[in-house]
């Protein structure tokens, strides 16, 4: 029982980073209807910056508030110079150059950093609140939940409160119609990827101070992951994308538990393709939501 | 015009061929023609071998290998548009089923040279279409249910999770994967070529044999579904065919191809294991696709010479340039995937259709008007709102 | 249709029917042909692969520096018989894959004499058989796998480390004299790595004598689950089949979890420089106090190998942080130069593999080495180090496993002579 308490602990704070992650592959796909497959890339670059501007500074609040404005600058970026030039009407070449820049941007970064994987310190303690002889969350799972939870309200008010986000949304689904009634539909694609760029940035930088450190590829099975909740929430739906980080999180924290670490990979795999076989659209997703 | 590039392309050939050699071609059908190419090609690259010391006969091996999956994936993205991040998979599913196959031919008895050899390398072949055939069976089941991101980001997976598999399942062999017994040169032939001639020649064969039947289907009635299903579905249904059945079929036919390319390198390399097909080199695989041009056989051949060799050209420049030894340390790898990512996204953002649209527009110059006219790289708009469940 | 090899044939087909005729009388460019590679007046190349780049790369990279730093020494002092020794060193990624190219690469193109130290059990098992088939002697190869010592089926290679069975065994052997009575648990890599750790862990301790067995896969960094596992069977004592990043997963991973069992690890993930990077300097000290690792080199930081080292480093090898790695580069070098200065004034492949064999090389470990003609592996025992105020050095335990079982022996350093440089 406690190890099952353990685990289900170990889990939701793993999976609540993925579900940030996801949720910003969400955001993408709400602003561009895109998958963006370049993300854990653009991630890490700015958690490279992030790394950057901690060690001079000394403060990690000044490296979080660079690592989610490089996201959202190289994210902007990436939609102003190349996916605004991509042949529109099949996913096909926007997939091609998102995969083309991973391979730009992880290159580069192997040849300026070198392949050492950077250590990174987490700004809180990372040792559980012990209950009942069960280590439970640390303090930094629980910024990290405070952080998702946020996050999601905000993008859930900032979505549907404001007129920004209708304005967001309605250039997504509807960009003729929207440009008509005046929503400049580029700048607020443009404003879609930023934000989806912070968002992936924030999550990766709460996931490096748990890993080996920084490096690369950091962030490569992160994506993995979050492209599966991605998929299990539905693309469109933020709350399916917390749901489903947690449900990720969780199976794979007990699958490594119970049935040995090489399983996990697996485990993922046979979520995804189960999910993909019997609700291609995703468990959360509304049918008429994705058809735009 | 609406035609899509592969077909045009594909005119641009047929009409070369015409042009060049205009009065056989003429009696023949496509089929023959194809054919009949297919043995010629087989045979000057047979006869090349002769110009190469073994070294760059391994490195033609490998190229032939790799072509036998970059052609099967330049016709399923090209012609179907479904997107696979996970061939290197369905090349290591291959390898592995010659591997099985070929042990357990070796345990059965069937040894040593000669007829024995043959009939073992034979049966592995089989086994790697058998394992290739129902790993992409399936997975053209999961690509006909499923669009675009969906299925890349499902083989993205299954990439990412094979090294667990082969750990997990105790016949793979784990990280070290499985050893094959080693092909050496027939008898008759020991006293004119090393083993690597030998190897390429086998390579050669097999991967004309993975091809030929690629160009075939393509060129055919098959070709013409995939492009319908592709332009647009519901036009396809309502001419009686089938879109499942059509994606289903150009999945499997990619997935033998491949499959074959990867039986081929655990002949020659006698191991095959789970490092060899990691993400990296899947994605390699599409780069050699596009690169080489969607679509185009031709480009998927200079598609694969290109991933080959392209990293061994850019680590000897290095050396050779003299650059520190920690810099060099750093491009090493590196810099060679750098160039190709810089490729996709240049060929597909500038540079339509890649080699084979290059190599054909310069050859008819005179008969095509440039500019905006050329066709995107992309195969053509399906329709704008498509819904993503069928 | 495009026709399928226009790019790589058809532009020199014309070329290539007219050149095949002339090659063939020419009996073929790829004919058998026999020759002394490798050996010239003035030199000998010698080839290996590592991984320079990739995951792996961060642990191991230093390694083939430290080697061509001590080579670039010797051939300052002389050379072996004269002989300069060229050292080509290759990038595979630790990806077998490349391994295959780069060797057929060293054998074929670069004509090395031998393979020296190539690097890591799935990356080297991928070219074991083409190195036998080609007679290109396979020495000292850098993984503790068992797999090396096989003279019948592969008399041309040679191991280095002292494989796994004997780090476990001796390490859970030191376990039960230190701490009689503790629980003791592994934590190991789902591979060879970790399997036969286990095998030796078992062979000292009996099969009960392990409370509880975790693994972890290279692909996920995330050992919280496994941490958890072996901290709720009540572990004391941890033994560690890791590479140096795992270890330091592992040991950080602990201590965010407010649990510290001792920890013992592998010579492969148990190098004190390289955890201290990957931890934090900050932290890193107060985590590894007592850390308990194998190893059979000289480490101690005031041995007369380790000045002499140090100093190569930092004449040869641009002062480059001197840590494991670095011995263990240098010591392989030394090793093959013994090999070949034994292997005679005009040395062949036959000669250096009969050198090794010959049971004459002393290397510079803590224990004799036990090449013989059935014996391929380096070394059959370790000695055990400790990390005490930053420092990590013997403590004087020293195991031998043989037999079956595991015995304490004392070890025996070897003096250093002729300033490191073999003579014949």
């Amino acid at each position: 029982m406690d190890r099952l308490v353990f685990l289900l602990a170990t889990g939701l704070a793993r999976g609540l980073v993925v579900a940030l992650f996801a949720l910003s592959l969400v955001i993408v796909w709400r602003a561009a209807r895109l998958v963006n497959f370049a993300q854990a890339a653009v991630a890490t670059v700015a958690v490279f910056a992030a790394f950057a501007v901690t060690g001079a500074t000394g403060s990690f609040w000044a490296g979080l508030a660079a690592a989610l404005l490089t996201g959202a600058a190289v994210n902007a970026a990436v939609e102003r110079g190349l996916v605004r030039r991509v042949p529109q009407g099949s996913p096909l070449p926007g997939m091609i150059v998102a995969i083309g820049l991973v391979m730009v941007l992880q290159s580069a970064l192997g040849i300026a950093f070198g392949p050492r994987h950077r250590p990174m310190a987490a700004p809180f303690d990372e040792r559980p609140f012990v209950v009942g002889g069960v280590p439970l969350l640390s303090p930094y799972d629980l910024f990290v939940l405070t952080v998702a939870l946020a996050l999601v309200g905000l993008l859930a008010w900032l979505f549907n409160g404001t007129t920004l986000g209708l304005q967001l949304r309605a250039s997504a689904a509807a960009p003729e119609v929207s440009r008509l009634l005046g929503v400049r539909v580029p700048r607020m694609v443009t404003l879609g990827w930023a934000l989806s760029g912070a968002v992936a940035a924030l999550a990766a930088l709460l996931l490096v101070p748990t890993e080996l450190g920084l490096n690369a590829h950091s962030a490569d099975l992160l994506f993995v992951h979050a492209f599966t909740v991605a998929v299990l929430g539905g693309l469109d739906s933020p709350t399916g994308a917390l749901i489903g980080g947690v449900l990720v999180g969780v199976l794979v924290s007990l699958v490594t538990g119970y049935l040995g670490a090489g399983v996990a990979p697996l485990a993922v795999l046979a979520l995804l393709t189960l999910v993909l076989l019997v609700r291609p659209a995703g468990i959360f997703a509304a049918a008429q939501v994705r058809a735009a | 015009m609406t035609a899509t590039r592969p077909a045009e392309t594909e005119e641009i050939a047929v009409r070369d061929a015409r042009c060049s050699d205009p009065r056989p071609a003429r009696r023949l059908t496509p089929t023959q023609r194809i054919l009949l190419r297919a043995v010629v090609l087989t045979l000057l690259a047979v006869a090349a071998t002769f110009l190469l010391d073994p070294y760059r006969n391994y490195q033609l091996a490998v190229v032939a290998a790799t072509f036998c999956a970059t052609a099967g994936l330049t016709l399923l993205v090209g012609l179907t548009g479904q997107l696979s991040l996970g061939h290197a998979v369905l090349m290591a599913a291959g390898g592995y089923g010659y591997a099985l196959a070929v042990n357990a031919a070796s345990s059965a008895g069937l040894d040593g040279g000669g007829a024995a050899g043959a009939a073992r390398v034979v049966l592995g072949l089989v086994g790697a279409l058998v394992a290739s055939g129902a790993l992409g069976g399936l997975l053209g089941l999961a690509g006909a249910r499923l669009r675009g991101p969906y299925l890349a980001g499902l083989t993205l997976a299954m990439v990412v999770a094979l090294p667990a598999l082969t750990t997990q399942v105790p016949a793979l062999g784990g990280d070290q994967g499985l050893a094959v017994p080693f092909e050496g040169v027939p008898e008759v032939l020991s006293l004119l070529i090393v083993v690597e001639q030998w190897h390429a020649w086998v390579a050669i064969v097999v991967a004309a044999l993975a091809v030929t039947p690629l160009a075939v289907l393509r060129s055919g009635r098959a070709g013409l579904r995939m492009r319908a299903v592709h332009g647009d579905e519901t036009a396809a249904r309502l001419s009686g065919v089938s879109p499942a059945r059509v994606k289903v079929g150009a999945f499997v036919a990619s997935s033998l191809a491949a499959g074959l390319g990867g039986a081929v390198l655990c002949l020659v390399t006698q191991s095959v294991g789970p490092g060899r097909y990691d993400l990296a080199f899947s994605l390699l695989l599409v780069v050699a696709a596009v690169v080489g041009g969607l679509g185009s056989l031709g480009g998927a051949a200079a598609g694969a010479a290109l991933v080959v060799l392209l990293p061994w050209l850019v680590d000897t420049v290095t050396g050779a340039v003299g650059v520190p030894a920690d810099l060099e340390q750093r491009l090493s790898g590196n810099l060679a995937v750098l160039v190709f990512g810089a490729l996709l996204i240049v060929v597909t953002l500038a540079w339509p259709g890649g080699l084979a649209r290059a190599a054909a527009r310069r050859r008819h110059r005179p008969h095509r008007p440039r500019g905006r006219t050329d066709a995107p790289a992309a195969p053509p708009p399906p329709p704008a709102s498509q819904p993503l469940e069928r | 249709m495009r026709n399928p090899r226009t790019a790589t044939v058809g532009t020199t087909a014309g070329v290539a029917a007219a050149s095949v005729v002339a090659c063939l009388a020419l009996a073929g460019c790829s004919t058998p042909a026999a020759a002394a590679p490798g050996i010239s007046d003035d030199t000998v190349t010698v080839g290996t692969h590592q991984p320079l780049t990739g995951p792996a790369a961060a642990g191991y990279a230093s390694i083939s520096a430290a080697t061509k730093a001590y080579f670039e020494y010797v051939n300052a002092n002389g050379g072996v018989h004269g002989r300069s020794i060229e050292y080509v060193v290759k990038d595979d990624g630790y990806n077998p894959a490349n391994t295959q190219t780069v060797v057929r690469e060293l054998v074929q193109e670069d004509q090395v004499f031998a393979l020296l130290g190539g690097l890591g059990t799935p990356t080297h098992s991928s070219v074991l058989d083409y190195l036998d088939q080609n007679d290109v002697p396979d020495l000292f190869v850098a993984s503790g796998s068992t797999m090396w010592d096989d003279p019948e089926g592969h008399p041309n290679t040679f191991g280095f480390n002292a494989d796994y069975v004997v780090e476990g065994a001796a390490l859970a052997q030191y376990t039960a004299d230190e701490h009689a009575g503790s629980k003791v648990c592994v934590f190991g890599q789902d591979d060879d790595f970790g399997a036969e750790f286990l095998e030796g862990v078992e062979l000292a301790l009996g099969a009960d004598g392990v409370t509880a067995h975790e693994s972890y896969s290279t692909s996920n960094q995330d050992v919280t689950a496994q941490m958890g596992a072996l901290q709720a069977a009540g572990c004391e004592d941890v033994l560690l089949a890791t590479v140096n990043g795992f270890t330091a997963l592992a040991v950080g991973t602990a201590a965010k979890m407010g649990w510290s069992p001792r920890w013992l690890a592998s010579s492969s993930g148990g190098d004190y420089p390289t955890l201290v990077e990957l931890l934090g300097e900050d932290v890193a000290p107060a985590l590894l106090q007592g850390f308990v690792s194998a190893n059979y080199l000289p480490f101690g930081p005031d041995g007369e190998w380790v000045e002499l080292f140090e100093q190569i480093n930092d004449e040869y090898n641009d002062g480059a942080r001197f840590d494991g790695n670095t011995v263990y580069g240098m010591s392989v070098g030394y090793l093959f130069a013994e090999a070949l200065a034994q292997a005679g004034e005009d040395p062949t492949r036959e000669s250096l593999v009969e050198a090794v064999e010959s049971g004459k090389l002393e290397g510079n470990g803590i224990l004799p080495l036990m090449f013989g003609p059935d014996d391929h592996s380096a070394f059959d025992g370790v000695g055990i180090t400790v990390v005490a105020d930053g420092v990590q050095d013997y403590v004087g335990a020293t195991y031998a496993v043989g037999g079956g079982k595991v015995t304490e022996v004392e070890p025996q350093p070897v003096e250093l002579r002729g300033g490191g440089v073999p003579a014949p």
